[in-house]
């Protein structure tokens, strides 16, 4: 396979209108560390963002940075750490799930909209994303969105490019609302609760006033339900004191120390508990919190899996057995009723191509999808396929 | 003579005005529909009040289906449509056109689920941004969004311009708070999008949604995420003898890793102006004020607030007030929530809504009055400064036609400097037809050309609130 790597903007554009001339699609790569999330897409050439590196702009007192799409997410937080600061939704790394090497980049996150636990306070990457340039399917730079915390002007193409796996465009730049790194972290740990009783621990816990920034039960033989307050010492101190009050009828929580408590999050944010066996298939399930035990709980009565939850229980990952349809109809069927979405975030090449990926859409919102695939990339040159067929 | 120009009214449209009233009189009954003169002229105009056109009729849905159905027959009449909240628009969003239904939300106005536990309420979409947080407050929480208008504007209109407010710095604006949309497109299909859960799967419908200024159809239920209030909120007022003092210390307090919940900047007529009308105790003495407020426990209060204020000393800070009680917050915050009225007290207004980045802030202060001043008027500037979104108040008289062009001209210089440094033309308000005519400023051809193939996949005979956002000679539609 060909793979093009563009060395400034202009050259990818033009690249981009010559396979659309010669009708030759292409797969949008950044890193690389994301190959296996969405359908494969089977083309015979490829685009790297790779040779569109580097920081742009960095202006801590503003709290933004742009970089360009292939800049590696190690150099964006290095750069951010140094001044005190952070990407506010804690980007998750795919390479403990699919076991890759390569580096994670900023484009890549920023096309496929990832977050990881602190998404539950402080947004998702769609919502701290504030500007993109990039390059649409009929080789054209397209630039929406700004630098600026607020921006009102026009059709915001920002969102709907962020996280359509780069269906839409070949993202050639990004600029992120960036925020200060929290001083402190303290975590409380609850033991032993059933996944009904963790959920509601874990809601009471975010309908409190404390803030808590990350809220995830980790079931198994012994259970174990973590929140994490970030902010300044004296205020982790007191929150994580009245937070344990406020909670005591769960029981009794025990703290982790600075270290402990990063070391729990990232494997949290990485899904590390469910990342072997590698040939399990593993699914991400968006619903209302309330209702993720009762959900996983009929999942697992057709079919054998091991969960884990975030987001306060609305996000749950689900590892099962990658025979047949990989458990699809099952999850889906049990989602179908209460609502939310389900993607197929592991599985093989050949799974993926068969089985929906990301959830099924409605007709109507399916027509918009395809409408809004072809108002960017009208002849199908950029990750044909990726979400959904012709999309 | 105005300045912002109205495409001419469809005449076969308007020759059919009677069986169009008739068609909609069969959809929806007779309180549903608006059709005396008298009675259409409250929905002439919105809070651009500049300008002013009379719509074909009005209608007010009280469901879900019955504006499916209205919108399916005016779709199939070829009749455009100006969708409406309450008419709070400061960009001219909801201003009609003569050959135009006005379809109106008003009568969906009913909260229809609060789910505490999963932090999400469902409205239908008149509902009031205020009303949301009413329905809530006494059980602690909260709906983030706040607009000035809050009282007034209702959730479609937030929805339609991704409105902000004062609180924004911390919890972020309308579209970091829409889970689940009900809209209907312009054929009357009804589509769901999102739900009460985070991130909705697919493309992102709602990011495209928020802020579509009424361009991709009519909203008419949302899902938004409510909040748990914090324990306390308390502000801190700050004179200065010099803006740029004011400017830099906003900087300095996030460059020590503090973000306030608000961080709000007036200049001396602001305060003049405002202070004669609420009479919150504002320094008079000063060229610039910030009001900075930080939310937690008291404790935690009175910790912020002294680091807070150990910047500010900094940055020669020459007036403090710390509120004592809940009654001189709520006074500080007074002055603030009414310096709109109270210069529509003084004088007529336009209110500009630019956005800068916040190093930028001394440099369009500074320019702002430079080109306010060479057209000979006045400008009292009052704004978010933590996000860099500005509220330049330029005063004219409505009745002399020269003069509102040149409060016109200068605002397009203004938000022109905006766009220059690096900023947008409109941080909350909306493009509307306000800036519609200043959109080849910030953005090429090509991005227009974009962002109206996105449009055309909703609305391919532009007649979704079609004279507004865009320049009237760059219509593209599908393809």
């Amino acid at each position: 396979m060909t793979t093009h790597i563009p060395a400034t903007e202009t050259e990818a554009a033009a690249l981009i209108a010559d396979a659309r001339a010669r009708k030759i699609p292409l797969a949008i790569e950044g890193g690389g560390t994301r190959r296996g999330l969405g359908r494969p897409t089977r083309c015979a050439a490829a685009l790297s963002t790779r040779g569109l590196t580097g920081i742009t702009l960095y202006e801590p007192a503003e709290m933004v940075i742009s970089a360009r799409a292939g800049t590696p997410l190690a150099e964006i937080e290095a750069a951010l750490a140094e001044k005190g600061q952070m990407l506010p939704f804690e980007p998750m790394d795919h390479r403990a799930l699919y076991g890759g090497a390569g580096e994670p980049t900023i484009g890549g996150v920023a096309a496929c909209n990832i977050s990881g636990p602190r998404r539950i306070q402080a947004g998702a990457a769609r919502d701290h994303l504030l500007g993109v340039r990039l390059v649409n399917g009929r080789g054209e730079i397209v630039k929406s969105g700004g630098r600026v915390m607020k921006n009102v002007t026009g059709l915001d193409l920002v969102k709907l490019s962020c996280g359509a796996h780069g269906t839409l465009g070949l993202l050639t730049e990004a600029t992120f609302k960036a925020l200060p790194r929290a001083p402190a972290t303290g975590t409380l740990v609850f033991e032993g609760l059933d996944d009904a009783r963790a959920v509601q621990c874990l809601c009471a816990a975010l309908g409190s006033p404390f803030e808590v920034s990350g809220a995830a039960h980790l079931p198994g033989e012994a259970p174990r339900t973590l929140l994490r307050i970030e902010h300044f010492p004296d205020s982790v101190e007191y929150r994580v004191k009245a937070l344990g009050k406020l909670l005591a009828k769960f029981g009794v929580a025990r703290q982790l120390d600075e270290a402990q408590s990063a070391a729990e999050w990232r494997a949290i944010r990485d899904v590390s508990a469910l990342a072997q066996p590698a040939n399990d298939a593993v699914w991400r399930i968006s619903t209302a919190p309330t209702r993720a035990p009762a959900l996983v709980a009929a999942i697992r009565e057709r079919l054998a899996a091991r969960c884990l939850y975030d987001w306060g229980g609305g996000l749950v990952w689900l590892a099962c057995a990658a025979d047949g349809d990989c458990g699809a109809a099952v999850i889906r069927g049990a989602l179908a009723t209460p609502g939310g979405h389900a993607t197929l975030v592991r599985a093989s090449e050949e799974a993926r191509a068969r089985i929906d990926v990301f959830q099924p859409q409605g007709e109507a919102l399916m027509k918009l999808t395809g409408g809004i695939k072809a108002a960017f990339d009208p002849d199908g040159v950029l990750n044909p396929g990726r979400m959904w067929a012709g999309v | 003579m105005t300045a912002i120009a109205f495409p001419a009214p469809d005449p076969r449209i308007l020759a059919r005005r009677d069986d169009i009233i008739a068609g909609l009189a069969r959809l929806v009954p007779s309180e549903c529909l608006v059709v005396s003169l008298d009675e259409r002229r409250a929905f002439e105009t919105d809070a651009l009040t500049a300008y002013r056109k009379m719509p074909l009729a009005v209608v007010l849905p009280r469901s879900t289906e019955e504006v499916s159905a209205v919108l399916k027959f005016l779709n199939a009449e070829g009749v455009k449509v100006v969708p409406r909240g309450a008419g709070t628009s400061l960009s001219g969003g909801a201003i009609p056109q003569e050959d135009a239904v006005v379809v109106g939300v008003s009568k969906l106005n009913r909260i229809l689920e609060i789910d505490y536990a999963n932090r999400v309420a469902r409205v239908q979409a008149g509902v009031t941004n205020l009303g949301v947080t009413d329905a809530i407050m006494a059980d602690g929480f909260f709906y983030a969004p706040d607009p000035s208008s809050q009282l007034a504007c209702t959730i479609a209109g937030n929805i339609g311009m991704n409105s902000g407010g004062a609180h924004c710095l911390k919890h972020g604006v309308t579209t970091n708070h829409v889970l689940g949309l009900k809209m209907v497109l312009i054929d009357g299909t009804v589509v769901d999008i999102g739900g009460d859960h985070l991130d909705a799967g697919g493309l992102d419908f709602l990011g495209l949604i928020v802020g579509h200024e009424g361009q991709l159809g009519v909203v008419t239920e949302a899902s938004v995420r409510i909040l748990r209030a914090s324990e306390g909120a308390r502000p801190v007022l700050f004179g200065f003898d010099h803006g740029e003092e004011a400017g830099a210390c906003v900087a300095d307090i996030v460059g020590h890793g503090i973000v306030p919940v608000a961080m709000e900047y007036m200049d001396r007529l602001a305060i003049e102006i405002t202070e004669a009308f609420a009479h919150a105790g504002y320094p008079l003495d000063v060229e610039a004020m910030l009001i900075v407020e930080v939310e937690g426990s008291e404790a935690e209060i009175d910790a912020q607030l002294a680091r807070i204020v150990e910047i500010a000393r900094r940055h020669n800070v020459k007036t403090i007030r710390q509120s004592q009680s809940a009654m001189e917050a709520a006074l500080i915050w007074k002055g603030r929530k009414s310096a709109f009225g109270a210069t529509g007290r003084v004088a007529d207004y336009i209110c500009m809504d630019g956005t800068a980045p916040l190093g930028q802030l001394a440099y369009v202060l500074k320019r702002t009055d430079e080109i306010v001043k060479s057209h000979g008027l006045r400008v009292a500037n009052v704004f978010h400064a933590g996000d860099g979104n500005m509220h330049p108040l330029i005063m004219y008289n409505v009745n002399d036609p020269a003069e509102q062009a040149k409060a016109e001209e200068a605002g397009n210089e203004i938000l022109k400097v905006c766009v220059e440094v690096g900023g947008c033309l409109t941080g909350e308000h909306g493009v509307g037809i306000e800036k519609r005519d200043l959109m080849r400023v910030q953005f090429a051809q090509v991005d227009l050309d974009q962002q109206m193939r996105v449009r055309a996949v909703f609305d391919r005979q532009w007649l979704l609130n079609p004279a507004k956002v865009f320049p009237l000679d760059a219509r593209l539609d599908a393809s």
